[in-house]
């Protein structure tokens, strides 16, 4: 009679596949690597994206999960392999990113052992994870990979690591894969009352100035369908936090702008003179809230959120809508009134015109000899395609970028926001172009963060994903030094660099490269990047001080915002 | 205003379980002050008693925290009007200091002697933290070698049950 049992490592894929896992991004090593021998037997079921850092390996399946909207799979080897994922998970954590993270662990009799690369990486990383798990059984992998999928994708998504031991990986068991679907002690949706319905419409219809935050939660909910056309009949304006940016057309004539320390002037300010504040699957983070005491006072608050641990957290609300928030939007649409509130968004309109006419007009089309990161921008607007996906770092490109990249689908921004990682676009720009080839990715990023994970242009040289670099080059770690310039007496403490010839180091990994210093040069080489098939790296050397407003610097209410 | 406050936790029998929650008091720097688990009336769930000083609007957080834990079933809060609970405290004397005295503090704090080896005596005493450490100042005179007391188990007033959550 025939043995039908399998290698735990053979399950591990066969799982991943069940689970219609399109990528793994992983490195292997020592204790991962009875799981790669199986791999290479289901090359034609799932590729292996092999990054050239276990943090790019993270970093890409961000990328890949926030555009695809599915489950991004990594893998590594143990300890060292494994702590390399840690800052991913953080990010993914922060993010609401779905995840799952499957790390090698040294046999189950050298555990406690101090091992050749052991660590005790469920340990490491229980803060960090919604849920992770070691297993040391053959028969426990499969139910463990599902749970994890299941825990990933469902109610606030999140990642999961997996740590299996390498005995585990190597004794036979029987397959039998059967999703999961429920546990017990999880109850990833609250159930929606229909009367908390009826309160929240009562609260918007007697509004005279309401107000709608949309976070990440719309995109994550898949309710950007909803939202419109809430905000359509409701008439009501509406503002998007980092994350929730692309959830809205920003063509919408109810979309006014955007929130939190580096957004548009009138959002922030109005955020203080509204009446009823609706905020929908955001959690009122202090770079939106600015300080707390003195943020939206005036206000009643709605809160629609799927996490019950996100109600009155940061912000204390009058009607709490725990629930799928595009049920709940779906919900209130039939409950509130056909209305339209133009005195109210000609407010915003008129605060608007006072950014474009001190800020946004010298960052667009400036006058002095340097380039600025907004007329980079700017150009990029001219030649993308409506759907192209913006991948950005951390730091003053990432709100330069974000400021002004023209939004009009949802799914298009990737950026690191609760974490705040450098380093992560490189990366995270490969993962979302390896969804669709056929969707421009655009990675913005700096000459600080990109230094952090500039190995991954290896990887991008060979999937041949063709993402376009745009560095932005001043030399500085320009947040922190904007932060020096104005609020540390201008010293420069450590945030000057002197850096590599970046077009060389791009050649090298055989990018398309170019260069602009010039503003003569610049909207010609935007052009071509667009036009160029394969990878491209174009470096644009911009002014080196200079700052990013409108700011609402740290301890200051949102109606303190500067535009200088 | 910061009152001392119980929570009550079930949880799946799941390894880890402990450190997941403990962390959730290590990051926002709150001191547990008594910590207890053990199985519940249900087979294979299990019930931790968590004592904290902290304010309302934390331990709400805190409680939401906790129950948004995968293997968390339920997490509920109470003061200590709101519950029936109890600690255990074990004192050792030394046998040489015994005499008549010892006998009439135990009577009257409803003590107990457990254990009498050569050298010494191991009194018993469950109550109220207030009341276990009252003895302890009185036996203080005896000379304590060693006191030791217990995390607080507690059971609701109200009359609701886990099973609805499960």
């Amino acid at each position: 009679m025939n043995d039908s049992r399998i290698r735990g490592a053979e399950i591990v894929i066969k799982s991943l596949v069940a689970e219609n896992a399109r990528y793994i991004f992983g490195y292997p090593g020592g204790a991962i690597m009875p799981v790669y021998d199986a791999l290479y037997d289901y090359m034609d079921h799932i590729q292996h994206i092999l990054t050239r850092h276990e943090q790019g390996a993270i970093h890409a399946a961000q990328g890949y999960a926030r555009v695809s909207g599915q489950v991004g799979v990594c893998m590594a080897t143990s300890g060292p392999g494994a702590t390399n994922l840690i800052t991913g998970i953080a990010d993914a954590l922060i993010d609401s990113t779905p995840l799952v993270c499957i790390t090698g662990q040294v046999a189950s009799h050298l555990l406690g052992t101090d091992a050749f690369q052991e660590t005790d990486v469920v340990g490491i990383s229980m803060p960090g994870t919604k849920w992770n798990i070691q297993v040391r059984k053959v028969e426990d992998i499969a139910p463990a990979i599902a749970k994890g999928f299941h825990i990933a994708r469902s109610g606030r998504p999140g990642p999961v690591l997996i740590d299996i031991t390498k005995d585990a990986q190597t004794a036979l068991g029987e397959f039998n894969y059967v999703p999961c679907l429920n546990i017990r002690s999880y109850r990833p949706y609250p159930k929606l009352e229909d009367s908390i319905i009826v309160q929240a419409a009562n609260l918007i219809n007697q509004a005279k100035k309401p107000y709608v935050l949309f976070g990440q939660g719309v995109i994550l909910g898949k309710a950007e369908k909803a939202l419109q056309e809430f905000l359509d009949k409701s008439g009501i304006p509406a503002a998007c936090t980092l994350l929730g940016t692309g959830a809205l057309s920003e063509d919408h004539p109810n979309y006014v702008g955007k929130l939190g320390m580096h957004g548009n002037y009138g959002p922030n300010i109005l955020t203080n003179q509204c009446d009823v504040l609706i905020a929908v699957g955001m959690r009122f983070d202090d770079r939106v809230t600015g300080d707390v005491k003195r943020y939206a006072k005036q206000a009643k608050v709605i809160h629609l959120e799927l996490d019950p641990a996100e109600i009155n957290k940061n912000v204390k609300c009058e009607v709490a809508v725990l629930g799928d928030c595009r049920i709940s939007l779906e919900k209130l649409t039939e409950k509130v009134e056909k209305r339209s509130h133009p005195e109210w968004i000609k407010a915003f309109r008129e605060l608007e015109a006072e950014e474009k006419r001190v800020v946004v007009g010298n960052d667009l089309s400036p006058t002095k000899v340097g380039l600025t990161m907004g007329e980079v921008i700017r150009h990029i607007n001219e030649f993308k395609s409506d759907d192209a996906i913006l991948v950005t770092d951390v730091g003053q490109h990432q709100m330069v970028a974000w400021r002004y990249f023209e939004y009009k689908t949802t799914r298009t921004q990737v950026t690191s926001g609760g974490l705040g990682t450098m380093g992560f676009a490189l990366p995270a720009a490969l993962g979302a172009q390896l969804h669709d080839f056929n969707r421009q990715v655009i990675c913005v990023v700096g000459d600080g963060g990109i230094q952090m994970t500039i190995q991954e242009l290896g990887t991008i040289m060979q999937t041949q994903a063709p993402v376009k670099v745009v560095l932005l080059n001043n030399n500085f770690l320009g947040m922190v030094r904007q932060w020096q310039q104005l609020f540390f007496d201008k010293r420069y403490s450590f945030t000057e660099l002197d850096n590599p010839d970046f077009i060389k180091i791009a050649e090298a990994y055989n990018f398309k490269v170019q260069k602009v210093d010039i503003r003569g040069d610049l909207r010609q080489a935007v052009a071509e990047m667009f036009v160029h098939e394969g990878p491209y790296f174009l470096e644009v050397v911009v002014e080196k001080e200079d700052n990013v407003f409108p700011m609402i610097a740290s301890g200051s209410s949102v109606e303190e915002v500067r535009l200088s | 205003m910061n009152k001392r406050y119980t929570i009550s936790v079930f949880t799946e029998n799941f390894i880890g379980i402990l450190s997941r929650i403990t962390l959730i008091f290590t990051r926002r720097g709150i001191n547990i002050d008594g910590f207890t688990a053990s199985e519940s009336r249900e087979e294979g769930i299990y019930r931790i008693t968590i004592v904290v000083h902290t304010t309302e609007e934390q331990i709400i957080q805190l409680s939401k925290q906790i129950e948004k834990i995968i293997d968390v079933i339920k997490a509920f809060y109470y003061l200590d009007d709101e519950m029936v609970f109890q600690e255990i405290a074990l004192y050792k004397i030394p046998i040489d200091n015994i005499d008549s005295g010892l006998e009439k503090v135990i009577r009257q704090h409803n003590a107990r002697i457990i254990s009498a080896e050569k050298d010494f005596v191991v009194i018993e005493m469950t109550g109220h933290k207030e009341e276990t450490q009252e003895l302890l100042e009185v036996l203080k005179d005896f000379n304590v070698l060693e006191f030791v007391r217990s995390g607080r188990v507690a059971v609701a007033k109200p009359m609701e049950t886990i099973d609805k959550y499960l």
